[in-house]
Order: C-alpha cells, then structure tokens, then sequence
C-alpha cells in the first residue's frame, strides 16, 4: 500500500472510532456486518420501521430495505423457527427477541432445532444465525421483562451463549456470532444499555468467542463474573484496592462453551475465586465455573468459592429489585470473607 | 346485517373406492409412465414398510412409525416437486422421500439409531425428518422467505398432520405465509388419528384446509387415497407458489392403516371395524385397479413388481445391517462447525475410553 493510500485509510479509520454506548455498538455491528455481508438479515418483532424498542435496530431498514429488516408478526415461536430455515439456506439470520422473558416460546425451536441441526444431519445443513435478547433487570420493567435466565441456554450442547459486558466487547463479540458458522445466543444486558459509553472503532473487527476476557490484573482473588454484574465487579475492585486487596477480574463473555482454562489459571494464581452474577443462584453458570474450578484447580485454593447471586426467586416487581440485584458492596464482603479464611 | 366475508373449500375426488373414475380424470391422467412410477413407488413404499416394522419386531431397528396408508400422499408430493424444491416433512413422509432421492439404507439407518440417516446424499438441502409436532411448519417459511429474499422461483412442500395442524407452529406459519406472500405449500395429512386422538375431538373446525381462510390463504381438501386427487390439488399448488402467487393450504384425507408406531396398540382407541372399512378405501388398491382398468397392469406385472421391491429393500437391509456404527466421538464431530477447545478433552476422553477397551474410539 503506498503512503497516500495508508494515510486515506488511516484517516478513515480515524474517523470511524465512534463514542457509543452498548445499544449503539449492537447497531453498528449489524450494519457493518449487513454492509458487508448480503446474506446478513434481521428479524424481530418491530425492528424494522420503529428500530426496535431499545432502538437496536434503528436505520437498519432505510439502508438494507424490507427485504433484510423484517418486522415479523407478534409470535416468538415463529421467529426463532423462520430463522432456522433461513439459516438452513444459507442467509444469516440475526433475530431478535424484544425480551428475554419472551424468549420461552421460541425455546423448543432454539433447543431442539437450531442447536441440532448441523449433528442430526451430519454436517449437510447447519444454522449460522444469532437469536438476540436484552435481559437481565434494573430498569424497571413490567413483569416477565427482567429475566436472567442464561443458564438455560447454557446448559443446550450446539448452543453457543455470549453476553458482552460494554460497547467494545457488544460491538466485537456480535460481529464475531454473526460470522460463527453456528447457532449464538447474544444475550444484551440491558441494564447497561446505556450506562456507560466507551469509543469503539467501527472497522469490522470481531473479537474472539469461546475465551474470557481478562479485564483487570490481580493478585489475592479473582473476581468472575458477566454481563451487567461486570459493573459493580469492577467498582468493587476499586474498593477493594484501596483496602489493599489485589483483585484479578475476569468477564467470561461467552458462558457457553465456558473457557476454563482462563479461569483455572487466574484461580492457580491468586488461590481464590468470588463468582458474581445476576441469575438466581440454583444451577446458575456459578455452578459450572465453581465445580469446574473445584475439580481441575483444588489445590491451588486457599479458601472455598464463594457466590455473590440474585436469589432462587421470581424476580420481584421493581420496587422490590435493587433488593435482589447483587451490589458493589455485596462483593466487597464476600471477597472480605473469602481473604480473612 | 351485513354480510362481511364468506369462504368455501374446494373438495375433490376423481376415483371410487375401487379405482373407477366417477367422470373425466384430470390432465395428469394422461400421462401413463407417471402413473405407473407412482404405483410403483408407492408397492415400494409399502414393502418397506413392512420390512422395516419385521426389523423392529426383531430387534434390528428401533421405534418406527409406519406409512401405512400415506402412500398416496408421499408419492404425489415426490413427483410434483422439482428437484430444485425443498421438502420439509414429518415423520410419516417415507414415500416421497424415496422419490427425493433418499436411499431405503439411509432411512434405515435414521430409524435405527444412526444419524448418518439424515446425511441425504441426493437431496442435500431438504429438511430433515421433524419428530416435535408441527415445529418443522417455521423452517418451510424460513426457507421459503429465503427464496423470496434472493428471487428464486422455487418452492417449499411442508407436510403437517391432523394432530399437528393444533399446534401454534402451524397456524403462526401459515399464518407469515399469508403475511409474507411466501412459496409454501402445506400439506395436512390428515389420517384421523393423532396417536389416541381422533380427528372428531382434534379441532371443531369443520374441515382442517378452512384455517388456511384466517390466513389468508386458499385452502383445498382432497381424497388422500385419491392419486389424481393429490397430483392435481399439489400440482396447482406448486404452480402458484412458483408464479409467485403464494402459499396453499391442502388437507388430504386420509387413513392411518397400522398403529401410531411400533411402539403403540391402536387396537387400544379405534374399532376393528372401522379400520376394515378404512382398507377398503385403501388408495394403493385403488391405483392398481384403476390401472388395471385401463388395461396398463396385469398380475403378471405384479408379481414382479413385488418380487423388485422386495430385492430392492432386501439389499437396502443388508447394507444397513452391515454398516458398522460411528465411532463415539462422532457425537462431537458434528456439534459445531469446530469444535470448541472447551470439549476437546471430553472427545478425547471417550475415544481413549473406547480404546482401551478395545473398541473403536475414533481418531483423538
């Protein structure tokens, strides 16, 4: 490339590096990954005319037309089915569900189809689609629209489960699900939809599924968590290093297949672990990254795994959720319990 | 009171239950050697059949649902699709598979427990068989919306049953078919029963093809043991689909002649008299009489007819029986496109499993 040409794309690089926040880094991504890819479409419950009702969606359908922005009737079911169908043909589809509290209907499609169909064909057809889902509570939503229920995807084998946990990462992980050759459960923790804003270039680089993502260094416990919980993990690293406590964070991102090895190599080094995360607490992804971190990394512990979760309840109305939520100050004396062991 | 809207469905026959014509045959009538292939497909269909419910009795296979009945229906849909067409079916589709391109080891294989049975070497991008009910009526629109997205003419044959025609799945496809103008043509196969559930109790519909109405779609009931019933009625649909005119419903009715599968008593719910009457308007025997009417088949051509088919499956079931089982790791090997790093160590973990106790563990 001669330096006039390097300059050019330097400059348009430049001027592509967008202040955003996480919704707005769902929305560059599919219109990257539109702009490039014809075979990219989305579909959803009003997402074409009214953007979605995050606005996730939004211009989509002035740039890419009806034909690839497609407001879908009211029926989940439907939605996540047409999309395997589309998927088996090729097209990638990205659908998107309004809220994870609705994504049930579409369960038996996600379970027994999509995540099914490359093995039980051996390999002939496949579904190379994303199913997206806002989720998780604080917004003060109505009933059935704070739903954290993760694990139950996570524990579908052929599902890959991804939750990004700011606008780079939602930005990157996105296009890199878009592109899987596989079924991806995008899950968007809506609470932080908007709470932060963070510069992400819109170049079209995909970060990498299937691994953690170390986001601070630390020496006397690591922190695990994802999604909206990454939040109050990180303030309550701050916190704790200003008591002295060295806190290793570690967002797990993709929930499914879980990277264990970042994890158990994090634990073999600080000797503790505090597991945070919203979803209730029985047979939550903690669980998973508890045992596995008990049975591969035991003796590089020096005190029990601790979990900081919502509780095995119905997520209260939203009176009643900040209640529920696990706070800054949650973890903080959790890790303060797990040092002094 | 003004009248808003009024809807008829269409019903049509052409045979008696004895293969007569009651008047003129429709045009697919003229064509001899498509009549004869489709009798001959369907003495296929059926001597599979047989034979695959005598494996299962054996212990050579596992549960099988038999075609008993449908295989009117199958080999219709199979000769009116063009190879370019997707075929999404259920689990009661096995003639028209065969004329798809599905090979009888590769359905044997499939009811006995291989996946490799749904590999479907000729026909590479129908669906595969859906077990849960109706849910197979969302992929047909799917696949459908893709064509419409990238302006293929070609179409989607999505076959539902009775019992499925209940189910949300149906009427929410049927339903985007309507909305989206999309190429489908659904069949109900409607053969009266949903395991226990007769067709009386199943839905208070009159006829099952009137829902298609709510959709905005144009429904049609046939004789489903009625060969040119069937070949006309999916024919038509077809052309409109292909023209771009959108989606049919069909119902053809029919009957469910052998039990739900091998694994249920239908001697439990539904009367031997009934069931007599039933193969009295059996549609394999009417093509044949039909044929012999017109002087095209004689028992001579029977004999050997029969005695092909039961070579032909013969053969299929020796190869079926022959064919050694995947390695265990295969049950990764298909998961993603690549396997994660994440479960390397549990497919290396039953491969060395199996190895050390001297099977076939599959390459680590």
């Amino acid at each position: 490339m001669n330096a006039s040409a390097q300059k050019a794309m330097d400059k348009r690089k430049a001027s592509e590096v967008k202040e955003v926040t996480l919704v707005e880094a769902v929305n560059m991504a599919l219109a990257w990954e539109m702009e490039h890819d014809e075979n990219v479409v989305v579909l959803g419950e009003d997402i074409a005319t009214n953007g979605g009702v995050f606005r996730a969606t939004v211009g989509l359908k002035e740039r890419f037309g009806f034909k690839r922005v497609m407001d879908t009737p009211l029926a989940e079911n439907l939605i996540a089915g047409t999309a395997i169908g589309m998927a088996t043909q090729g097209l990638r589809p990205v659908a998107e569900f309004q809220f994870m509290g609705f994504i049930y209907a579409g369960m038996e499609q996600i379970v027994s189809h999509a995540a099914r169909m490359r093995n039980r064909t051996r390999g002939r057809l496949h579904c190379p689609l994303v199913y997206r889902a806002p989720f998780g509570g604080g917004i003060h939503a109505p009933e059935h629209h704070s739903e954290s229920t993760e694990a139950l995807f996570a524990h579908v084998p052929g599902l890959r489960v991804v939750i990004p946990s700011s606008p780079q990462r939602a930005y990157g992980l996105l296009l890199a699900a878009i592109r899987n050759p596989d079924p991806v459960v995008f899950l968007e923790p809506k609470r932080i939809y908007r709470a932060v804003t963070q510069s992400v270039a819109d170049n079209g680089e995909a970060l990498p599924l299937d691994t953690c993502f170390t986001l601070r260094e630390g020496d006397d416990i690591t922190l695990i968590s994802w999604g909206a919980s990454i939040l109050e993990t990180l303030q309550a690293a701050d916190k704790l290093a200003e008591q002295g406590i060295s806190a290793e964070v570690i967002d797990v991102a993709t929930i499914s297949p879980l990277d264990r090895e970042t994890l158990l190599c994090s634990v073999a080094k600080t000797g503790r672990a505090v597991i945070v995360h919203e979803a209730c607490r029985n047979g939550g992804v903690g669980a998973e990254v508890a045992a596995s971190i008990a049975e591969a990394a035991f003796l590089d512990l020096q005190a029990p795994i601790v979990r900081v979760t919502g509780y095995d309840t119905i997520m209260p109305y939203y009176r009643n959720e900040q209640a529920y939520l696990p706070h800054v100050e949650d973890i903080v004396e959790a890790v303060e319990q797990v040092i002094a062991l | 009171m003004k009248q808003r809207h009024e809807f008829h469905v269409d019903s049509t026959r052409y045979l008696d239950d004895h293969g007569k014509p009651f008047g003129d045959l429709p045009p697919q009538a003229r064509d001899v050697e498509r009549t004869l292939a489709a009798y001959r497909n369907m003495v296929l269909s059926r001597t599979f059949d047989s034979k695959t419910i005598a494996l299962q009795r054996t212990g050579k296979c596992g549960t099988y649902p038999s075609v008993l009945g449908h295989e009117v229906v199958g080999t219709a849909i199979g000769q009116s699709m063009a190879k370019t067409d997707v075929l999404v079916p259920y689990y009661r589709d096995q003639a028209a598979h065969i004329l798809r391109g599905v090979s009888l080891k590769e359905m044997l294989l499939y009811w006995g427990g291989d996946e490799r049975g749904s590999a479907w070497e000729n026909c590479r991008e129908d669906l595969p068989i859906a077990v849960p009910i109706a849910t197979q009526c969302c992929h047909a629109v799917g696949v459908a919306s893709a064509f419409r997205i990238r302006g293929e003419h070609r179409a989607v044959v999505c076959c539902v049953g009775d019992g499925g025609s209940s189910k949300g799945d149906f009427l929410e496809s049927i339903n985007l078919a309507g909305a989206w103008h999309l190429p489908v043509v659904f069949m109900v196969i409607n053969n009266q029963w949903a395991i226990s559930t007769p067709r009386s109790i199943q839905c208070g519909a009159e006829t099952i093809a009137q829902k298609a109405i709510g959709a905005g779609l144009p429904g049609h009931i046939v004789d489903g043991n009625d060969y040119f019933a069937v070949t006309e009625a999916v024919d038509q649909a077809l052309e409109r689909a292909h023209g771009g005119k959108g989606a049919s419903v069909i119902e053809a009715v029919t009957y469910r002649l052998g039990d739900h599968t091998t694994a249920d008593d239908a001697t439990r719910y539904r009367s031997a008299d009934e069931l007599k009457k039933a193969w009295e308007r059996d549609g394999v025997k009417r093509l044949q009489n039909y044929l012999h009417g017109c002087g095209h088949w004689g028992a001579d051509q029977e004999k050997q007819l029969q005695a092909e088919c039961r070579e032909r499956v013969d053969k299929a079931v020796e190869e079926y029986l022959a064919t050694e089982p995947e390695p265990p790791t295969a049950m990764f090997d298909y998961l993603f496109e690549t396997l994660p790093a994440a479960l390397q160590d549990q497919r290396e973990r039953i491969a060395n499993k199996y190895r050390a106790r001297g099977g076939q563990g599959g390459a680590v």
